[in-house]
């Protein structure tokens, strides 16, 4: 049998609202797909309608070959781990691993070799007799993957699975996770979350959500690099979006005339996308005139927004002796090769 | 302690006297006296003498006390059993549609029906009912045992409802995605964690089984007298003292039970 995870032009209605609209997406044997989106983008939805949660108006669910869209959620042999957990409270770590095993009348034999597998995998054997809530966030959250791989399902659901955790627990457990991922090749994992560093870290693709759409799906490079929509280019890495005017002889901004090359853009009203991190201060190629409206000092970063011709545009600028000063004169310049020409949206709300 | 200061909390502690021993201690206390003593014509009682609790054992006495045990434990279990049943029918098709929302409301009211209902006119509605073929019931201990079932089961009903509306369906969906069939999912996960709400339930219809009197004066066959009836009919004939005796061992049994029922209580909480 094959594995992966295929949305068929999957909708999702609650009560006559579309949150899932005509979803088409592929997650490959083994691969890792992130759903990226803001709250509300339908995410959830997604994954909810893979593991059996939620019926799709329309469209088919397939996991291998097999088309699951009407099968309920306990003949659907997949893992999930959710925000919460979930972990059952009145069973120690041990029985919650052990739970799909029995549900799924796994030879008694093999049982607890198969959670101790799991809880190996997770680092987590040493807490097998406690119960749940005589465990940390970050210990329940390994539980509730062993509890998950124990199946040896052939498609992982994460959604969310480190919000509750801080920040440094975040990044230890997001390395597990890859690690996880590479111990395990064949189990394709669509994995939720609106925190793009997650998402750049671990995914094999990307797949960006909005207003309960699809609208971008690539590599991490390919989105950072090269992303196709406005929303792309903003939601990830926060880009800078501006109005820019294509013509025959070139590209221009607010009046002035940019290097850049204009690609096979249509000459009209385009949006030209520039990463913050690559918009530099000081004279250069495509110098912007602006005034500092406002300073945030990031640590090992400094991010300016200068306004320049009605526009604020963002720079992060390294190694600052000095932290500029609100409202003076500064020139900002990009290389060409950094910025990327994109068709204008509707939606300006920068 | 919400209340700090000193004297706040002499205030305090002096209020709750004030107001729990004349209405709650004092009765008690003064059925306790009563149950030791010969003859109360002064202030106080005279006595003290443990006659009446020999005679409180045995004989008819102490087989009232089973009869009430039996009908209580029996009710209790029939009721809980229906309750949650119903608790749990009534979730699912609250979770069904506005039709299913609709036929949840008709059938959380029907449970609730029998505390509405003064339970005289539960017990005359189950002896109008079952005195006629095909359910004769009139005259044998069962009917006794259906009337406390049914007063009993609306408690039952409503507060494993309460408990089951909290229950968060994150654990059944985990469950279920692990591949958990629902019957799994109830046996394993929703009656486990339902298991403290049903504990207190049982509590709850003991009890209140336990201490019934008004609808089974109109049922009881003379070879089923619960002791809440016999303490009735001997005070009523003036045995004051031997009545006092009976019901602080009606009270004491009743606790008893209940403290039984608490322990297992406080084993099966996990939170
Ligand atoms: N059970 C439900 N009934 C009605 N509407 C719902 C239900 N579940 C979700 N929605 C709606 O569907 C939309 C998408 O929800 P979803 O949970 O998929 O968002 P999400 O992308 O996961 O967001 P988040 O990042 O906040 O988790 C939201 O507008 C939400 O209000
Ligand atoms: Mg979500």
């Amino acid at each position: 049998m094959t594995s992966g995870i295929r949305f068929d032009a999957v909708s999702v209605a609650y009560g006559g609202t579309t949150v899932l609209d005509r979803l088409d997406l592929t997650v490959e044997p083994g691969e890792v797909i992130a759903l990226l989106g803001p709250s509300g983008s339908g995410k959830t939805t997604a994954l909810r309608a893979v593991a059996g949660f939620v019926r799709p108006v329309s469209g088919r669910v397939l996991i291998g070959d097999r088309d699951v869209t009407a099968l309920p959620p306990y003949r659907r042999g997949i893992g999930m781990v959710v925000q919460q957990y979930a972990l059952f409270p009145h069973l120690r770590v041990e029985a919650n691993v052990a739970f799909g095993l029995k549900a799924r009348k796994t030879p008694k034999d093999e049982i607890p070799g198969r959670v101790a597998e799991a809880l190996e995998m997770t680092g987590m054997a040493a807490y097998a007799h406690r119960y749940p809530r005589e465990l940390s966030g970050g210990q329940q959250q390994r539980v509730a993957i062993a509890r998950a791989l124990a199946i040896r399902p052939k498609v992982l659901l994460l959604d969310e699975p480190l919000s509750a955790l801080d920040a440094q627990l975040r990044s230890g457990m997001l390395a597990e996770l890859a690690r996880l991922h590479r111990e395990l090749p064949d189990v394709s994992i669509l994995y939720v979350t609106h925190d793009q560093v997650e998402a750049l870290t671990l995914a094999d693709r990307i797949a960006v959500m909005d207003k309960a759409r699809l609208q971008d799906c690539g590599t991490p490079q390919d989105l950072y690099r090269r992303p196709r929509t406005e929303f792309t280019a903003s939601f990830v890495g926060n880009a800078n979006l501006l109005p820019v005017t294509v013509t025959a002889d070139g590209v221009a901004f607010d009046g002035t005339e940019l290097n850049v090359a204009p690609g096979d853009a249509t000459p009209g009203a385009a949006t030209l996308c520039v990463r913050p991190h690559l918009v530099g201060l000081g004279e250069g190629p495509n110098a912007l005139r602006g005034r500092i409206v406002e300073v945030q000092w990031r640590g090992s970063t400094h991010r300016l927004y200068v306004e320049v011709g009605g526009h604020r545009v963002k720079a992060d600028v390294r190694e600052l002796r000095e932290t500029p000063l609100l409202g003076s004169e500064v020139t900002l310049h990009f290389a060409p090769e950094d910025a990327v020409l994109l068709a204008a949206g509707v939606n300006d709300d920068h | 302690m919400l209340v700090h200061s000193r004297t706040g909390r002499w205030t305090a502690w002096a209020g709750f006297a004030v107001l729990f021993v004349p209405l709650f201690a004092l009765p008690f206390l003064v059925i306790v006296a009563a149950s030791f003593s010969t003859n109360w014509s002064g202030a106080f009682p005279s006595g003290p003498t443990t006659a009446h609790y020999a005679a409180a054992v045995r004989g008819e006495s102490l087989q009232a006390l089973t009869t009430s045990l039996v009908t209580a434990v029996t009710a209790s279990l029939i009721a809980l059993t229906a309750g949650t049943w119903a608790a749990l029918a009534g979730a699912a098709l609250g979770g069904g549609g506005p039709w299913g929302r609709r036929a949840k409301r008709v059938l959380d009211a029907l449970f609730m029906l029998p505390v509405a209902v003064p339970s005289v006119v539960v017990g005359l509605a189950v002896l109008v009912a079952y005195s006629q073929p095909p359910v004769l019931l009139n005259g044998t201990r069962w009917i006794v045992i259906l009337a406390h079932t049914v007063l009993v089961t609306a408690f039952a009903h409503q507060s494993v409802s309460a408990a089951v509306v909290r229950l968060d369906p994150m654990y059944e969906q985990a469950a279920a995605g692990l591949g958990a069939r629902p019957s799994y999912v109830l046996l394993r996960v929703k009656l486990p964690l339902l298991l403290p709400s049903l504990n207190a339930a049982a509590g709850l219809c003991f009890a209140l089984s336990m201490g019934e009197l008004s609808a089974t004066m109109m049922l009881y066959p003379p070879d089923w007298t619960p002791l809440p009836v016999l303490i009735f009919t001997r005070t009523d004939r003036g045995a004051l003292f031997t009545g006092s005796a009976l019901a602080v061992v009606l009270m004491a049994a009743t606790l008893l039970a209940l403290l039984a029922v608490s322990r297992i209580r406080t084993k099966a909480s996990y939170r």
